[in-house]
């Protein structure tokens, strides 16, 4: 057995596993860490496979962004989880029956795939330019030539969504005391400080 | 070395879309920079620069294709970006008045008009299935903005949040559809699908067009992809309606024609059962679901999904001259949307809009132009010859009948009177029931967008031959 395969069967079972764990956890912060550890195991498979550049992206932005982000909702949200799973004894034999015909079906369709020799063997990223390069170089080469087009009505995409996100969620707040350094390093002692005469038994009108 | 001119794409035929964008950019910066005072500059610039826009696209010529083939500019896109640049335009000019009066008058508003407008133009002369959708995405996601732009309101936050959550569920529909097709063909380019395609279409592309139909059968709000119209459309505020109704649908129809045409020429008869049922479902819809409304902004949402129907019928005839015939449909329909809705913004008083029928009593005898404009409006959207509504089914039921769809014409004609029904009880409120206290003046800019559309839908016949004659050379453009 290489070394390959080793790894192989390590992420691909820390996957599963952690897969099995998102959904069989108790508490919900739990359950976004082990989806964390299954991106990062997925990552790993990529590896393996010689596409770096998504297992990178994989990291980058599932486990950087979306599954933080997750995080982030399910520990400011106070969401009555154990409300949720009522009832799941009772949709438990339908839930069942459905997750056993859908398994049955995919046994089939997985039983009788058959790949193509050539795809397995064909290495990716280096097809394309018929030289070695990896596949972060392959993607850059036709990102901003070929598909410069696409990337800039992507990037309008985002401008929209930025744009759409102040526009909806933005709002002055009246009655906030806000700091201001100029004004106060322009009070003079005039300003500050008034001096009054006080006649005796009479006291002062603040 | 290589000249520069061999690596960089050409970039001429884009130019309208890059004047779109960098102006569109700029006007962000202004807007972020001055504040909430910016909002009449940018309204005036976003103006400015649709204009410009228009006289760019109408100066062009040819047909080329560049930027790797994703993009097409030939005369039918050319045509649709003129439409689409008229319709965000005159959307601009019946904004203002609502805006301020609403004091929602935010510079963020024509700055996403903008943006959509780009993407719609993006759909419009889409060559391949990437670009198509990414048009699409473009568009989809600032009209779900402006439909939530009355942030306090709960009707326009509801129809935001409907909008977003049925069009992020179509375009994954559509987005899966073309990932079908890309898998049985090979390639997304609209050419490349089209030589793949020669045989009998295999399961898969067969299941990746109808995913492909249902996607933009929901963006023209097709039935049986029509549920969210009434709704967004009513809680939408009006002027933003009155968009809706407007420059989207022709994106929409112009992107359905770039699909079934461009791409599935040779598969005609796998979509074309498709197309003559959501057609014969939109027209049925349409014309009876709208007897029972009392709100006119559900009444034209009704009232839009019947038209669909009947532009469909050009599409289901799948010839040159059924494509010219969807092309001068929408031409009329974006001009007696915009007529219609103009008249209903100037239905206020005071601080208040009425939009519903009732409100309509009498407006003869206190505002007799504002009353007989919208009969025009509405007699042309029935198809009472000589308006121009009539020339827009005639073309399209003509086509029908010489593809030999005789069913789904004769379907047409009878939806039609059903419609016009409803269309011309509005003329009966307004000429025959008791006048009510005068509503305001009608603001400026709606009085231009009402000018000019009833110039256009009672005047069409005088002069139909330029209309109809750019309407065919775009048609010719596909085949």
């Amino acid at each position: 057995m290489t070394a390959a395969a080793a790894f192989f069967y390590l992420f691909a079972g820390f996957a599963v596993a952690s897969g099995f764990m998102v959904i069989a956890a108790r508490n919900p912060v739990t359950s976004v860490l082990f989806l964390i550890l299954a991106f990062v195991n997925a990552a790993g498979l990529f590896v393996l496979m010689g596409a770096e550049f998504l297992a990178m992206i994989l990291v980058v932005v599932y486990v950087g962004a979306v599954a933080v982000l997750f995080l982030f909702v399910v520990m400011m949200l106070d969401v009555d989880f154990a409300a949720l799973r009522q009832g799941f004894q009772r949709y438990l034999p339908i839930g069942s029956l459905i997750g056993a015909i859908f398994l049955i079906e995919l046994l089939l369709v997985v039983g009788t795939w058959t790949i193509d020799p050539g795809l397995v063997q064909a290495p990716l990223g280096h097809a394309a330019h018929g030289e070695s390069v990896t596949n972060t170089q392959a993607l850059g080469r036709v990102l901003y030539t070929d598909y410069v087009y696409f990337f800039q009505i992507a990037g309008l995409i985002l401008l929209v969504a930025m744009i759409g996100a102040i526009v909806l969620t933005l709002r002055d707040r009246t009655g906030v005391k806000r700091q201001n350094i100029a004004v106060q390093n322009a009070r003079t002692q005039a300003m500050a400080v008034d001096t009054l005469k006080v006649p005796s038994r009479q006291g002062v009108e603040v | 070395m290589t000249p520069i001119q061999s690596v960089l794409p050409a970039i001429t035929p884009v130019l309208p879309e890059i004047v779109l964008s960098l102006g569109a950019l700029l006007l962000v910066l202004y807007g972020a920079w001055r504040g909430e005072r910016s909002s009449e500059g940018v309204n005036v610039g976003a103006l400015i620069l649709l204009i410009f826009t228009f006289f760019l696209v109408v100066s062009q010529t040819g047909q080329v294709t560049t930027l790797n083939g994703a993009f097409i500019a030939d005369p039918f896109a050319r045509l649709m970006k003129a439409l689409i640049l008229i319709g965000s335009a005159a959307t601009i000019l019946l904004s203002r008045d609502y805006f301020q009066r609403e004091r929602i008058d935010r510079f963020e508003y024509p700055i996403l008009i903008v943006l959509c407008t780009i993407g719609m133009m993006v759909m419009a002369s889409a060559n391949d299935l990437i670009a198509l959708y990414l048009g699409l995405e473009l568009q989809s996601l600032a009209a779900y903005v402006i439909a939530a732009f009355h942030r306090d309101d709960v009707k326009s936050t509801e129809a935001g949040l409907k909008y977003f959550v049925l069009g992020a569920l179509s375009s994954g529909m559509l987005l899966y559809g073309s990932s079908l097709v890309y898998g049985f063909t090979g390639t997304v380019s609209f050419p490349g699908i089209v030589t793949a395609l020669n045989g009998p279409a295999s399961f898969g592309i067969v299941l990746g067009i109808v995913f492909v139909a249902a996607g933009v059968a929901f963006k023209l709000a097709a039935v049986p992809f029509h549920m969210w119209t009434p709704d967004v459309y009513e809680g939408s505020p009006t002027p933003v309606t009155a968009f809706f109704g407007s420059a989207p649908k022709v994106a929409a129809m112009a992107m359905t024609v770039r699909v079934f045409i461009g791409a599935f020429p040779d598969v005609t008869a796998v979509w074309q059962q498709i197309i003559v049922f959501v057609s014969i479902a939109s027209m049925a819809l349409g014309s009876f679901a709208a007897i029972g409304q009392r709100n006119i902004k559900r009444l034209m949402a009704y009232s839009s999904i019947g038209n669909v129907g009947y532009a469909l019928i050009g599409l289901a005839a799948g010839s040159e001259e059924g494509i010219r015939g969807v092309v001068i449909y929408m031409i009329i329909y974006l001009a007696m949307t915009l007529g219609a809705f103009a008249v209903l913004l100037s239905l206020r008083r005071k601080d208040k809009m009425f939009e519903t029928i009732d409100d309509l009593s009498g407006l003869s005898r206190t505002h007799p132009w504002l009353a007989f404009c919208l009969a025009a409006m509405m007699f042309s959207l029935a198809g009472i010859p000589p308006l121009a509504g009539f020339f827009a089914k005639f073309y399209v039921f003509a086509a029908a009948i010489k593809a030999g769809l005789v069913t789904l014409a004769v379907v047409g004609v009878v939806t039609s009177v059903v419609g016009a029904f409803y269309y011309i009880r509005l003329v009966k409120v307004m000429y025959f029931d008791e006048a009510q206290a005068p509503y305001e003046r009608i603001p400026p800019g709606s009085a231009i967008v009402l000018g000019v559309s009833s110039a256009v839908v009672v005047l069409f016949f005088l002069v139909p031959a330029p209309l109809i004659a750019a309407a065919g050379d775009a048609a010719k453009a596909l085949f």
